[in-house]
């Protein structure tokens, strides 16, 4: 029997990125938040320290800091004609677990999405027909503008102090920066960071071929910086220890670096970890939230009641979250109806191998997760789809973060995969190796989808995510035009031989690829195809807002932490401004 | 001899060669493979018996064989990194789900065997040492044979495929030969050092963007200083 606790403003489903932004901002309205988060509560000191954290065994292969697969997972098959088997190890991507989330680990690469991304549907059908994609592309428009989130994606950046130089601020184009970028209200907080050898081969042979590079936005940040949360960040220092990690320097912006420990100082913020909640309550309408019911570590039920349940937790349990709760009607691909697991996308990723001489030292190792230089010359709607047959598109970069040697060990075609040939090949490329990559966007179709597990439950008896996705055809054609564009630039990048690897299907769930999971609780103008209104309200029980990259319709060309940061401000200030003032639905 | 001390100011001591316009960097010798072969005890493990054991270390030094540049994953303690980790949590299942029910599924579902890695290994290592007896007593181009058919096939190694066992000990090979010494492979960093690669050290601001620099400071492990040396910050440096 759930023990019922006093009643809340506000519960907070997670706390991560969106959590702990979600978290400040209601608290600072007056509000009093619950932050439940299943796992662990981690400190940059001492959970983060050197020399323990550099060890990629434990962090990066053992994955310490992801969600424990032995207590839940997913489960995955490539089509519904198949059985969905566990992802008995995760593998293919990276849920974060523990206070901070995936923000603890990720990379650290920060970016706006386009306003081709945001009003895809629209924009596409005026430029190039409404029948240019056949039916089962299910794309659609988010119900926002780049112009309506410009002014969040600003705040989000501050907060973070994103490392990087601004090529289009207000319209006026910056050369040396990304000119093909939205406008933007002003320029980045903190200088661009250095750039690594490979990366300067870059972008000499992509200037020599007429594109346009620029240094990535970082979040692991070039210089200290205060944000206005009054927090400070140090100087990254190059480690290579950054993404599947935490940053031991103060460098990466994480919540624990940039607005947590303001947070957690807040007596109308409570902190409990270790809390796996099972499911939201609604009242017998169904359509009001009454809080939710969660588990503790020892394993005792609460029931939390709250006036107002945020979820901010990672993307793919947002969904799940929403299933549970039977929140918003389940999709059914037989149908087309039904919204809840609706536009699973994923992004599309490629790499092209540059072999150099052994004079020639890239020094794989002095990295940042997200240092590095590329070209936006085909993201997004940024050149003609027209005779290309397929919509979307992607950077192409040398964006390496790491060298360490258990996950990276590149090798040229046709080396053996073990034995004599293959260490010589090992020892002779190690350091003398740069990846071009291509980080590819993902469309929506009505086949590719998230629902419950019939058969397969979590360690609380819950049913677990069913994943059904395989790489629509248009990202294939996508892979295999970008990726050669990449294999252009990795030829005038001045080594011996290349090796490029487009995206081919099946998509296979063992292979690290992305933790770009979208979709599944998109958010749109139309409650028939989306479950949360533009605001991230859901559109059944207009007390839960959800937020995330499960909002996403479809998943664009660049990462998408920023946008997520950006919705995050930007629900925010529905909640504040709008919700409190008047409880019910923002949009009718 | 190699200096094995950490340096406290990587800057003052000269690591780094930056290299002039010509951009061809100063060639430097590989460190030499230290076969520093004192007579070590014999290899105490804590969860293979000694016919799973014998397999293991021939086995692995044909996926990594010793040569001139450096000595092959048997030297390199891999078997002892091997046995720990089948002995320890993740040889136990730690952070595997495992619940049923067990179907074979598709190559991109991943692993759908009910076993750990431990009883995996056992299964797998037992069936091998029936069928190829003295494994470990064959030329190496015998050994070389049996592997690329345990790789090859699907053989059925008590209830493993025998692909799948291949791909899991190579899996456990690499990863012994790389991960850090503190688990038992990696002996003295010489993988390490054999592809220039400096371990647990973690700061490279000043030379980043110095290109094309030929790195030659010898590798750190996570056991070698925990006081603060191997991290010390740009800012704290500068004061």
């Amino acid at each position: 029997m759930a023990k019922r606790l006093k009643e809340t403003d506000v519960v907070m489903l997670g706390v991560g990125l969106v959590g702990s932004i979600l978290g400040r901002e209601l608290t600072k309205a007056g509000l009093e938040v619950v932050g439940l988060e299943r796992g662990e509560p981690r400190y940059t000191v001492p959970d983060f320290q050197g020399p323990a954290m550099h060890d990629e065994l434990r962090y990066s292969i053992r994955k310490s800091l992801m969600m424990d697969a032995a207590k839940e997972t997913y489960t995955f098959r490539n089509s519904a004609a198949e059985t969905a088997l566990p992802m008995r190890r995760i593998q293919g991507f990276l849920p974060g677990a523990g206070l901070g989330g995936s923000a603890v680990h990720w990379n650290g690469q920060t970016y706006r999405f386009h306003d081709a991304d945001f009003r895809m549907r629209t924009l596409a059908t005026e430029r190039y027909g409404k029948d240019f994609l056949g039916p089962e592309y299910t794309f659609q428009d988010w119900g926002v503008s780049y112009a309506d989130l410009e002014p969040y994606y600003d705040r989000f950046e501050y907060l973070l102090g994103v490392s990087g130089k601004a090529g289009n601020v207000q319209g006026k184009k910056i050369p040396g920066g990304n000119v093909l970028e939205e406008p933007r209200s002003r320029g980045y907080p903190t200088r661009p960071m250095k750039e690594p050898y490979g990366s300067a081969m870059f972008r000499k042979a992509a200037e020599g071929l007429g594109y346009h590079p620029f240094t990535q936005p970082s979040s692991n940040l070039s210089e200290p910086y205060t944000n206005p949360e009054g927090m400070t960040l140090n100087t990254c220092m190059f480690c290579g220890y950054c993404e599947r990690y935490g940053c031991e320097h103060f460098a990466k912006a994480s919540p624990q670096t940039v607005v947590l420990p303001v947070l957690l100082k807040d007596p109308k913020f409570k902190l409990r970890t270790q809390c796996q909640v099972q499911r939201i309550n609604l009242d017998s309408s169904g359509r009001n939230a009454t809080g939710v019911t969660y588990i503790d570590g020892q394993g005792r039920e609460f029931e939390q009641p709250a006036k107002l349940v945020v979820v901010g937790l990672f993307a793919l349990n947002n969904v799940r979250m929403l299933l549970l709760s039977k929140i918003g009607a389940p999709y059914d691909p037989a149908s087309g109806e039904g919204v809840v697991g609706r536009n699973y996308s994923y992004q599309t990723t490629s790499g092209v191998n540059v072999f150099y001489d052994e004079n020639t030292n890239i020094n794989p190792f002095m990295r940042s997760g997200a240092s590095g230089t590329l070209i936006a010359d085909f993201v997004s709607d940024n050149f003609d789809h027209a005779k290309l047959g397929f919509l979307g598109g992607g950077y192409i970069g040398e964006v390496m973060s790491h060298g360490r040697p258990i996950e990276f060990h590149p090798t040229p075609p046709g080396t053996p995969s073990w034995g004599s040939e293959w260490k010589k090949a090992v020892v002779r490329h190690y350091n003398h190796t740069a990846t071009v990559s291509t980080h590819g966007s993902s469309i929506s179709t009505r086949y590719n989808y998230l629902d419950l597990d019939p058969t397969y439950k979590d360690a609380w008896g819950q049913p677990l995510m069913r994943m059904t996705f395989d790489f629509p055809e248009n990202d294939i054609k996508l892979s295999a035009f970008i990726t050669e564009r990449a294999a252009e630039i990795a030829k005038a990048m001045g080594g011996k031989q290349i090796a490029a690897s487009p995206r081919k299907r099946p998509y296979n769930s063992t292979q690290y690829q992305s933790t770009h999971n979208t979709g599944g609780t998109i958010m749109g103008l139309e409650r028939s195809t989306s479950v949360l209104n533009r605001y991230c309200q859901s559109w059944d029980v207009p007390n839960v807002f959800v937020i995330g990259a499960s909002c996403y319709p479809q998943n664009a060309s660049y990462n998408p932490t920023g946008t997520v940061g950006a919705l995050a401000y930007w629900a925010a200030d529905a909640i504040v401004g709008k919700y409190i003032r008047s409880p019910g639905p923002l949009m009718s | 001899m190699q200096d094995e001390s950490p340096p406290s100011d990587p800057g003052r001591r000269r690591l780094f060669k930056a290299v002039g316009a010509a951009g061809v960097a100063t060639a430097l010798p590989m460190l030499p493979a230290q076969a520093r072969q004192q007579a070590a005890p014999a290899q105490a493990y804590i969860f293979l018996n000694p016919a799973e054991a014998a397999f293991v270390e021939a086995a692995v030094e044909r996926l990594i064989p010793g040569d001139e540049a450096g000595p092959g994953a048997k030297d390199a303690g891999v078997p002892s990194y091997i046995d720990r980790q089948l002995g320890g949590a993740w040889g136990a299942g730690d952070r595997l789900y495992r619940s049923g029910p067990w179907e074979p599924g598709a190559p991109t579902q991943g692993y759908q065997l009910p076993f750990t890695p431990a009883e995996l290994f056992r299964n797998a290592i037992r069936a091998v040492n029936q069928k190829h007896p003295g494994f470990a007593k064959l030329m190496p181009k015998e050994q070389d044979a049996v592997l690329d058919a345990l790789h090859n096939g699907k053989e059925d190694l008590g209830g493993v495929p025998s692909n799948l066992f291949f791909e899991s000990l190579l899996g456990v090979t690499v990863e012994g030969f790389f991960a850090d010494p503190v688990y038992g492979g990696n002996k003295d960093m010489a993988p390490w050092k054999m592809i220039g690669f400096p371990g647990a050290y973690a700061d490279f601001y000043e030379y980043v963007d110095k290109h094309n620099v030929a790195y030659t400071a010898p590798p750190m492990s996570l056991a070698q200083d925990a006081n603060g040396r191997i991290h010390v910050h740009v800012e704290l440096k500068r004061k």
